[in-house]
């Protein structure tokens, strides 16, 4: 299998706090990547360098084939619009509309498309998510696992080959939290992503996960499946999937 | 050994003018945010009319009734018209408008741009592919330094009509009596250097609004400060460039 996201050596410190040091990992074509850790150790960092967000300080992020620290603004919205990213606070836009936020990242990336085929991808990313009725509404209207699908509908609506998740599930009820774990294991089939979640919630890796890679200390400690890392014996391992 | 108040007050003049310089190398330079800085001239300009309105009419009535009496002591109350109109369009009209705007779109904006940025909008806006200085910076500082010299202008009609009105109410001063003497005291030393610092005004109060929200930290307590301060600063600002159109129109011989 291809590999789509290379990450070799990376480096990143926030003054004295090293969030991550010589971290290394791949991500193959099609495969659904979990980091799991702890809270600050540095795993939204992690995928906001891979999308160009956070700037590392040393290391090479090579997405697609291209090293993201060395691209221009121009290569990184060329590339960023290959790229999904889901906000764990969702950063749905509060002045527009549900349409709206739909269609902002459709005109902005895909500014060669006419009024009709943005009407059709938004009803279709709507669909997806089941949420078709909401397509007029503001967001503040909507509840928090609503919110959450309209952002991953936004999120996919520009068929990326890769999606990045950062807490997925976090702040919403134990259902909800399953419905949208499914929902992005079956939008990753349907649509053929490949992606990296990061998450701290067991039921959601254990559904989306094809691989989990453990960030402790910012290295990157084990990795292996859900069943692999979790017959593991080592303390720290343990501790999280107990 | 430099005071800490003075060292932190000199890095944040440094960065406001990093900020100021950055609009400047982006605001000019496609891609235009056309129908962004459209929305924000309506939100801005048209969302301020009726508080800047009520508040010039106030204005022009109070400053007439309370300058009527020194005048009639001296009788001279037929230059009441001449004196209200001068005050009101080189000092108070402008002023007045500039300090509603920095209360209202500087606290506006520093909120606004400070909740994208906590709740990680700005950051999603840029991974849609849209640079967020441009879209939300650039077309508000140009919004901002385009409504309140209109506002403005409209300040200044609006406050003399409080003045025509302020002047009936002890006296009795014709419609056109009153028109033509103020259009007779105005001269073009007047109007175009208070219209000319009314645009330093906006673009204080849509800079200072802006790097204040852009700048947020500290979750949601930090988007109260970024309003907070943002009202403060620009509001000082106004005063501290309306003291140097004073001075500079002064040195032209304007005044």
């Amino acid at each position: 299998m291809e590999t789509v996201i290379n990450i070799q050596e990376l480096s990143k410190s926030f003054g004295s706090n090293h969030v991550l040091r010589h971290f290394n990992v791949q991500l193959k074509q099609g495969q659904n990547m979990v980091v799991l850790g702890k809270s600050g150790s540095g795993k939204s960092v992690l995928i906001k360098c891979i999308i160009g967000l956070i700037q590392p300080d040393e290391g090479k992020i090579s997405v697609l084939g291209q090293n993201i620290p060395d691209l221009d603004h121009h290569e990184l919205d060329t590339i960023r619009a290959r790229v999904g990213f889901l906000f764990q606070s969702n950063a749905l836009y509060d002045s527009m509309s549900v349409r709206e936020n739909l269609e902002f990242p459709l005109r902005r990336h895909r500014a060669t498309l006419g009024n009709e085929q943005v009407n059709a991808l938004v009803k279709e990313a709507l669909e997806n998510v089941g949420l078709e009725h909401t397509i007029d509404m503001q967001t503040s209207e909507l509840s928090g696992g609503m919110k959450k699908r309209i952002a991953l509908a936004r999120t996919l609506i520009l068929k990326p080959e890769i999606v990045l998740y950062d807490e997925p599930t976090t702040g919403l009820d134990p259902i909800t939290a399953k419905e949208i774990s499914t929902l992005m294991r079956d939008l990753a089939k349907k649509y053929q992503t490949s992606s990296i979640i990061i998450s701290h919630d067991l039921n959601c890796v254990k559904i989306v996960a094809d691989t989990i890679v453990m960030l402790i200390d910012g290295f990157c400690y084990a990795h292996g499946t859900y069943e692999e890392l979790g017959k593991s014996q080592d303390i720290k391992i343990k501790e999280f999937f107990e | 050994m430099v005071p800490k108040g003075l060292k932190r007050f000199l890095a944040e003049a440094g960065e406001i003018g990093r900020f100021t310089a950055r609009f400047f190398n982006e605001a000019f330079k496609p891609r235009y945010e056309i129908q962004e800085l459209l929305r924000q001239c309506y939100f801005i300009g048209y969302n301020s009319l009726g508080l800047v309105a009520v508040t010039a009419f106030i204005m022009g009535l109070v400053i007439t009734i309370q300058s009527r009496p020194t005048l009639v002591e001296f009788g001279a109350e037929a230059w009441l018209p001449k004196m209200v109109s001068v005050s009101l369009i080189r000092e108070i009209a402008p002023v007045i408008t500039a300090l509603i705007c920095a209360g209202k779109i500087g606290s506006g904006i520093g909120a606004e741009l400070g909740s994208m940025k906590v709740t990680e909008q700005i950051d999603a806006m840029e991974v849609s592919g849209t640079n967020p200085f441009k879209y939300l910076i650039a077309t508000r500082v140009m919004a901002a330094t385009l409504m309140v010299p209109i506002l403005a202008v409209m300040a200044d009609a609006v406050s003399l009509y409080g003045g025509y009105l302020g002047a009936n109410i002890h006296g009795v001063v014709s419609w056109s009596l009153f028109w033509n003497q103020v259009f007779e005291t105005l001269t073009y030393s007047d109007i175009f250097p208070s219209i000319v610092k009314t645009f330093f005004f906006g673009f204080a109060i849509g800079i200072i609004g802006c790097y204040k929200g852009y700048n947020s930290s500290k979750g949601t307590e930090g988007v109260g400060q970024s309003a907070n301060s943002a009202v403060v600063i620009s509001s000082l600002l106004v005063f501290v460039l309306d003291l140097l159109a004073v001075q500079i129109s002064d040195l032209m011989n304007f005044t």
